[in-house]
């Protein structure tokens, strides 16, 4: 069965980006459109992996992270946090929040892939 | 999906986000305060710099990164929100605009006007705030490898709550597994009772020592999403060549202190007791056992690699004439052949004694036999340096930056396979390099490494050695194929094919561009020379390709030439042997099965229909009908096919002998064998008898 990955992404065409890059390499994606919607697409689904973007209207990446990691069944889900260069400091803070790793923008869809295969094995 | 439909998708996005700014804008007018508005402005830049670098909008990004700054000060309460500020903003986002709308059109009217922009943007940034402005991007992942391999010590003691973060420490392991031979230690001293235990936290670490050829931040970049939470320490031990010359494996005792797990002191104290030092120091509590374990670990891997770099030395430092090898094997050939005429008649005989040597003389021929074979094998990394050469100088002439990587020098092949193989090899790889590989300013357009990459790599499989050419460049075009080998009368307009079959018709005779076959120095030999060389071998050329990734050319040969496992067959009084290899299974065919296919040459095999070969027929041997015939099924590609045969006989100890010069031209026969009564068996090709019998049937139809 291949493995589920849930985007959150405020950007159409990034997400249609990293949804089409990860469908082509086996894996099932669920889009959301930030962290609000993405928290209820989550909801008493299994979930293999997160990749979210940082700044989203309604509920931004950080935010998103503390509450999966407050769900028991996706305490230990593998989170990717996708930032800008210009964001050093932020990496600190998704760490501590509980990110797995991140990406920094702009991204190949090769380097998406590799992380993607670091983190989810 | 490519990159101009990903761009339109941005663009429509762009512009609604620019949307956006401008009613933000607007309203900020009226209502300064309104920290929501903005974010929201923020979030609206952020977006369109964000996207715009992941499709190719440099100028967009370089641009709006500075207003996206200013956003963030205004944010944080350092920069009020001005009039300034807003018709400012305006005028870059009529800007971005302009250039969403023409990407092309960089004129200096544009230039001009973006810079005032920026200049007087970057000038409402306070003096003493100074914008962090890292612009670097994320490197490539992928990294360099070299031919010289060095010995890491890693210690990896991840924090108790890495498991917290999603991260699975064995996945990082796995990782670095990939990169070369290591052995693995776990530290596991530190997990407490159950009682106590907290399935939730990570008590191991990990030692591990690692044997590579890529570079140290290769090992760092496995670590890249831990290495701030976890103790990561990677230590050069020695490379390869350091490890042969003066490199001594070092002393339990040194190890641990280089490692700072005990110091100068404990370990002079613990020498001065003559005990085996790391009993000594678990003893008195100065380091737990893991830690002497893992130590241990260490000093036999060098030890290993150690031995392999020395036995490379000594098996290069015996030099026989490989006439008198050849005559060797010429000679074991005749002993088995005697010796199977001894096992027969002792056991014609049944004199008990006479048995008794004939089984010690059929185990020690077996033995003799196989050391012989070992005598002339090769291993295959002795042909490494040349082809790593050719690679250099003919990337060169043709303007390219191309790299070999070799995998398996130390696959054992026969002497005269080797030797054989070398210029099929030459083919595919400058193959490879003059049509696979593009030039490094095509490949920087399809957002590849300059560096071309060829792998070859060896390795065993079963009683076969694969040999593997692969390259990441443009990869076969089905198309293209497809139209020449329609140009050239190959197949027919309307010919219905998988690409894997038509990837196979570059191996056809008339193929190739070339005008003239030359040998390896002419340009554009054609792939079937490549062919017809493997096959000589008894082995297969397999093809394989990924448009805009690359190629992959596996070649499948037989470890040795010389003596095979065969099938031993009859037909009327004639002996036949197949390879073994090639066989998948002998089935009977009655009369009824010959009716039930209408005269059809196929079989139904387990609901499969395999198609067959009548060898009486082939070989025009008249023999008495047999009321149940014996099919051969092969395997031959990717298709079975059977033969039939009268009688199966038993396996044999093939030892191959060549036809005389006067049969050379004769089709489905690749040798001979003589038998333990003095009679001929021939061998099979199975391949070429397959391909007459295909040509025959085309002459029939047409």
């Amino acid at each position: 069965m291949s493995k589920i990955i849930l985007t959150a992404d405020d950007s159409t065409s990034v997400r249609q980006m990293v949804t089409f890059t990860l469908k082509n390499s086996g894996y099932e994606v669920i889009e959301s459109i930030d962290g609000a919607d993405a928290l209820q697409k989550l909801e008493g689904k299994k979930i293999d992996m997160v990749i979210t973007d940082l700044n989203m209207p309604n509920m931004n990446g950080i935010e998103l992270i503390k509450a999966i990691r407050q769900i028991p069944e996706h305490k230990f889900v593998p989170i990717i946090l996708l930032t800008t260069e210009s964001q050093a400091e932020k990496k600190m803070e998704g760490k501590n929040a509980g990110a797995t790793g991140w990406i920094v923008k702009p991204f190949k869809p090769e380097q998406l892939i590799a992380v993607t295969k670091k983190v989810l094995g | 999906m490519n990159l101009e439909d990903n761009q339109k998708v941005f663009r429509e996005e762009a512009y609604e986000k620019l949307a956006e700014i401008e009613e933000c804008m607007l309203e900020l007018e009226a209502s300064p305060d309104n920290t929501e508005l903005i974010s929201k402005a923020f979030r609206a830049l952020h977006t369109i710099k964000g996207s715009g670098a992941m499709f190719d909008f440099n100028e967009i990004v370089t641009f709006t990164h500075d207003i996206e700054n200013v956003y963030d000060l205004v944010r944080d309460n350092i920069i009020p929100v001005s009039t300034e500020l807003i018709s400012l903003t305006l005028a870059a986002h009529d800007h971005i605009k302009k250039m969403l709308d023409d990407p092309g059109n960089e004129n200096e009217e544009i230039i001009d006007k973006r810079n005032e922009i920026t200049i007087a943007i970057r000038s409402l940034i306070p003096s003493n705030k100074t914008v962090k402005n890292d612009t670097k991007l994320q490197e490539d992942i992928k990294t360099t490898k070299s031919s010289v391999y060095t010995v890491y010590r890693i210690r990896f003691k991840p924090d108790k709550e890495l498991f917290a973060t999603g991260t699975n420490p064995i996945l990082l392991l796995n990782e670095l597994r990939e990169l070369g031979e290591c052995v693995i230690v776990a530290h596991t001293e530190s997990i407490p009772n159950l009682n106590e235990i907290n399935p939730e936290h990570c008590y191991t670490y990990w030692d591990i020592i690692l044997r590579t050829n890529s570079e140290m931040s290769a090992i760092q970049d496995v670590f890249i999403f831990v290495d701030d939470n976890c103790e990561i320490n990677i230590q050069k031990i020695g490379q390869d060549k350091e490890l042969d010359i003066d490199f001594d494996e070092k002393k339990l005792g040194d190890i641990l202190l280089d490692r700072g797990d005990i110091d100068a002191n404990s370990l002079q104290l613990a020498l001065q007791k003559q005990l085996p030092v790391g009993e000594i120091l678990i003893n008195e509590g100065m380091v737990d056992s893991g830690s002497i374990n893992s130590a241990l670990a260490e000093q036999q891997f060098v030890k290993k690699i150690k031995n392999t770099v020395r036995k490379v030395d000594v098996s290069s430092s015996i030099r026989v004439d490989s006439e008198k090898l050849d005559k060797l094997v010429d000679l074991v050939g005749e002993l088995v052949t005697g010796q199977a005429r001894l096992s027969q008649i002792a056991n014609y005989t049944m004199n008990s004694d006479l048995t008794t040597i004939a089984e010690e003389i059929e185990r020690l021929t077996a033995e003799l036999r196989d050391n012989t074979m070992s005598v002339r094998m090769l291993t295959f990394g002795t042909t490494f340096n040349k082809f790593k050469r050719l690679v250099r100088d003919l990337g060169s002439d043709l303007g390219k930056d191309i790299i070999l990587i070799t995998h398996g020098a130390d696959t054992e092949l026969d002497k005269t396979v080797i030797e054989q193989l070398n210029d099929p090899l030459v083919h595919i790889l400058r193959n490879s390099i003059d049509h696979g590989i593009e030039t490094p300013a095509v490949r920087k357009a399809n957002h590849k490494s300059e560096q071309g990459t060829v792998t070859l790599s060896a390795k065993y499989s079963g009683a076969h050695v694969l040999i593997s050419v692969e390259d990441d460049g443009a990869g076969l075009s089905v198309e293209s194929i497809r139209k020449k080998a329609i140009e050239k009368g190959l197949i027919t307009p309307d010919s219905k094919m998988t690409d894997k079959e038509i990837y196979q018709l570059i191996f056809m005779p008339g193929f190739s561009t070339a005008e003239k076959v030359t040998n390896v120095s002419g340009r554009g030999v054609g792939m079937d020379v490549v062919k017809k060389g493997i096959e000589a071998l008894r082995g297969t050329v397999d093809v394989d390709s990924n448009p805009g990734k690359g190629s992959t050319i596996t070649l499948k040969l037989p470890l040795t030439l010389a003596i095979i496992d065969g099938l031993l067959l009859s037909i009327g009084p004639e002996n036949f042997i197949i390879p073994l290899a090639a066989v998948k299974e002998c089935i009977e065919l009655t009369q009824k099965d010959v009716e039930a296919a209408h005269g059809r040459h196929v079989i139904n095999v387990r609901g499969q229909i395999v198609p067959y070969i009548r060898l009486k027929d082939q070989f025009h041997i008249n023999s008495e009908k047999q009321e149940i015939e014996q099919v051969v099924i092969t395997e031959i590609g990717n298709y079975q096919i059977g033969f039939v045969v009268d009688n199966v006989i038993d396996q044999h100890q093939t030892v191959i002998k060549n036809l005389s010069k006067v049969y050379k031209d004769i089709d489905g026969i690749s040798g001979a064998t003589i038998m333990a009564d003095g009679t001929v068996a021939l061998i099979i090709d199975i391949n070429n008898l397959l391909l007459n019998v295909e040509q025959e049937m085309l002459v029939q139809y047409t």
